[in-house]
């Protein structure tokens, strides 16, 4: 509240010396933004380490921050593709010396970690201090970006265990980025400039050229893949994904639905809207685990708990860590009494979707 | 109320005593999927029966017994007072792909292209990406922040931009990874997750390079742009300035008519007509102007084209051609032979479409369709070509050319030169399928 007076106190002083010869043409319009307020917002880092704040961090400090705040979506070692892609993983000793990750031209590779992709630190460093962690971003303070930078640049062993990364040593570790020579802009994807002159790419020419040819264009087609059998039903019942008027109709897939009792359909429907806007689903499944346990999983083992509703309840509200697994939920502060009650209702209903 | 999918009038015309003892237990037993399949290869004969002659001696039931809308009073006015599809629409909705994401928050939700007509996406419909969840943002409390490489760092509240000179156009905005599941193989069933991971509006808003002009910006210098959000994730994207002093980028709070929807950057976001959609930064509350790109998360994470070479192609922003038939499409099944309208969508992030062919033997011969207006530069065209369907197994697909004389490539073409993992920028030819059954299905044709 304070902040937003002052704020508005500097706009009206800000307003008067507003008077640039551009500005002239739509007068009244906008002011001159204040220095804190810039300063405020404009958080981002270039490649060239232009936005960095000062500040150190180091990989002890990094795990501790990592595993509070980071390792229930990303995994203790940055590793997990439960909740997102991995963080770390794939990068090799030898990459750090090419500054190219082998692993990418390896087809059996699984899955692409970000210390595989990523070619500049200054890019981790501003998306972490911006965007994470997930539910409280911009929370963290700068020496803890670097410490958890420094934890992560360990795990993929671009920095020793006893590493403190800092403001000073950055463009050094910066050179030993696994894929920091993994990128390439010479393609007609970008709309400005061309590198010719000055900018990007190549001034747009196409890598991939076909002809119009309209008659007898091939002797035979021949189709190279089909939806697989197993992935038919994936996407639900195609029937009620058209509309029930028209040239087509959509293809019938599994049995239709039934239709429920409509007030209870609701009700179910309303609280796992409810579980999707407060995030719940993020960390559990209707049927399986995802960070926490999944919700049939919470209701078998509570069945017989005559408090089962208002354990659950509070259990959401307050957070808690052991029952489960190591991993703890946080506190969800955001998520109203009623709103609890109602959730622990409907996990212990069976989650149901209608 | 479940939508009646069940009775596709002229699939099965239903006479009196069309379905045996038997047709009925198979439908109990099996399915309707195989029943439709049954009935298809069993009662070919009532098939070729004429409309005309279907009807019985009296007449229609649909006309002779009059329904419950003409014979009662209807809603008042203002029952709705913001207006909602029909209930028997229910089924076009925006959905996620099962399975493509694991958090709703950084997720994906499809526009259903295949129910959808003309150009204009309806903007309860418009496809949504988010990075970290969306909000429903106070405009009154939004400010656009315009700073760096400028004489004079300023702010702007809303009520200073809906003020200034505003214009409306028509562009598409596509996700650099629509069709990205399909790089390697077929993985969808239908064009709504193959292609919906793009919608076509008209934006209202300001030029951005008129704020920039205010704000006395170093067009010598300045030659990059970093557009910033006002969500978790302060989502950034760099821009380059040629396509700002072309004034074709454009501060936007208008869509369709009025305010942005929430999910699509209420109330502030930007439009970079042909360019990607994550680059049409949402709930933009700051511009910067500097002389380098920013590399920023979804520019050296995400949103990067790996090559076969293992080298990503970093900074690919336009969408280039590409086309796609939306009517019939995968998952659908056409009610009869006869007549077919093949209807579709055309566009190119590097100007207008010029022409599109369409090809119902799998690119052997093709046909050019006709273009529906509006024709406009960087936003959709909707294309149809007429169809007599034998009943014969069909494969359609449709190849877009625009006017820099591009032709939209085979899935032979693109992966000669980009494999198969680069996930974004997937503008291959599309075929369906169409069996003997009028069962549609996604197919791919190299």
């Amino acid at each position: 509240m304070s902040r937003f007076s002052k704020t508005l106190i500097a706009a009206l002083l800000a307003g008067t010396a507003f008077s640039a010869a551009a500005f002239d043409r739509f007068p009244g319009i906008g002011r001159e933004a204040t220095e804190a307020e810039v300063e405020a917002w404009d958080i981002d880092v270039r490649p060239d380490f232009v936005g960095l704040p000062k500040g150190s961090g180091s990989v002890d400090d990094g795990m501790d921050i990592w595993e509070a705040q980071c390792a229930s979506c990303h995994g203790i070692f940055g590793e997990s593709n439960e909740v997102f892609t991995p963080i770390v993983g794939g990068t090799r000793v030898s990459d750090i010396e090419t500054g190219r990750v082998a692993a990418l031209v390896d087809d059996s590779f699984p899955q692409r970690s970000t210390m595989m992709k990523v070619p500049t630190l200054s890019t981790l460093f501003d998306y972490v201090r911006r965007a994470m962690p997930w539910t409280a971003p911009k929370s963290l303070s700068d020496d803890e970006v670097y410490a958890l930078l420094a934890y992560l640049l360990n795990l993929a062993e671009v920095v020793p265990a006893d590493f403190v990364l800092s403001d000073e040593n950055i463009r050094e570790v910066q050179e030993r980025m696994p894929n920091r020579n993994g990128m390439t802009t010479d393609h007609g994807m970008w709309p400005g400039a061309p590198a010719s002159k000055g900018g990007l790419g190549n001034g747009g020419v196409p890598d991939v050229k076909n002809v119009a040819c309209m008659k007898d264009c091939k002797k035979a087609v021949e189709i190279a893949s089909a939806l697989p059998d197993y992935a038919q039903d994936a996407h639900g019942n195609l029937a009620e994904q058209n509309r029930p008027v028209g040239p087509v109709r959509g293809v019938q897939v599994g049995e239709p639905a039934e239709a429920g009792a409509p007030a209870e359909q609701s009700s179910a429907a309303e609280t796992l809207a409810l579980a999707n806007g407060k995030g719940c689903m993020a960390c559990h499944g209707v049927a399986n685990k995802i960070v926490g346990p999944g919700y049939n999983e919470i209701s078998a083992k509570y069945a017989d708990r005559s408090d089962a509703e208002s354990y659950l309840a509070g259990k959401i509200k307050a957070g808690g860590q052991g029952v489960w697994g190591a991993i703890p939920m946080p506190p969800q502060g955001h998520v109203s009494d009623d709103e609890a009650r109602r959730l622990a209702a409907w996990i212990l209903a069976g989650a149901k979707s209608q | 109320m479940a939508i009646d999918t069940t009775r596709p009038g002229r699939v099965r015309p239903a006479p009196e005593n069309f379905l045996s003892d038997q047709d009925i237990e198979v439908i109990n037993k099996g399915g309707r999927r195989d029943f439709i399949r049954k009935a298809f290869l069993t009662a070919s004969a009532a098939m070729a029966v004429p409309a005309m002659a279907r009807a019985q001696s009296a007449g229609d039931p649909a006309i002779l017994e009059l329904p419950a809308w003409s014979t009662s009073l209807g809603l008042p006015v203002a029952a709705n007072p913001y207006g909602m599809p029909s209930q028997y629409e229910r089924g076009l909705v925006r959905r996620e792909s099962p399975g493509l994401t694991r958090v709703g928050g950084s997720s994906v939700a499809f526009t259903p292209l295949q129910g959808l007509f003309g150009i204009i996406t309806p903007s309860g419909l418009h496809f949504e990406r988010h990075h970290q969840g969306w909000h429903d943002i106070d405009p009154n409390r939004h400010r656009l922040m315009i700073n760096g490489l400028v004489k004079t760092q300023a702010v702007y509240t809303m009520d200073d931009i809906m003020r200034l000179p505003s214009v409306s156009r028509i562009h598409f905005i596509e996700c650099g990874a629509n069709t990205g599941m399909e790089w390697g193989n077929v993985a969808v069933p239908t064009v709504q997750y193959s292609h919906g991971m793009i919608s076509c509006s008209e934006f209202t808003g300001v030029p951005l390079k008129l704020i920039l002009d205010m704000c006395g910006a170093d067009y010598k210098k300045g030659r990059y742009v970093l557009a910033e959000g006002a969500d978790g994730s302060s989502m950034t994207r760099t821009i380059p300035m040629e396509l700002i002093e072309s004034g074709e980028v454009l501060v936007a709070y208008g869509m369709n008519g009025e305010m942005l929807r929430p999910e699509n950057g209420y109330p502030l976001r930007l439009v970079v007509p042909g360019v990607q959609g994550v680059s049409w930064v949402k709930w933009l509350r700051r511009i910067e102007v500097g002389d380098q790109p920013w590399a920023a998360k979804d520019e050296a994470v995400h949103y990067i084209d790996l090559m076969p070479d293992g080298l990503h192609r970093q900074y690919t922003s336009i969408q280039e051609c590409k086309s796609v038939i939306t009517s019939p499409s995968g998952g659908q099944i056409l009610l009869d032979k006869g007549f077919h309208n093949i209807s579709g969508l055309a566009w190119s992030g590097r100007g207008k479409v010029t022409r599109v062919d369409v090809s119902v033997d799998g690119g052997i011969n093709w046909r050019e369709a006709r273009l529906e207006t509006p024709v406009l530069s960087k936003a959709v065209t909707r294309f149809n070509v007429d169809w007599v369907w034998d009943g014969k197994p069909a494969i359609l697909q449709s190849r877009a050319i625009d006017e820099t004389g591009y032709v939209q490539p085979s899935y032979g073409q693109l992966r000669a030169v980009r494999g198969t993992k680069s996930i974004y920028h997937n503008n291959a030819i599309q075929s369906w399928k169409v069996a003997e059954s009028g069962e549609v299905s996604n197919v791919q044709v190299l």
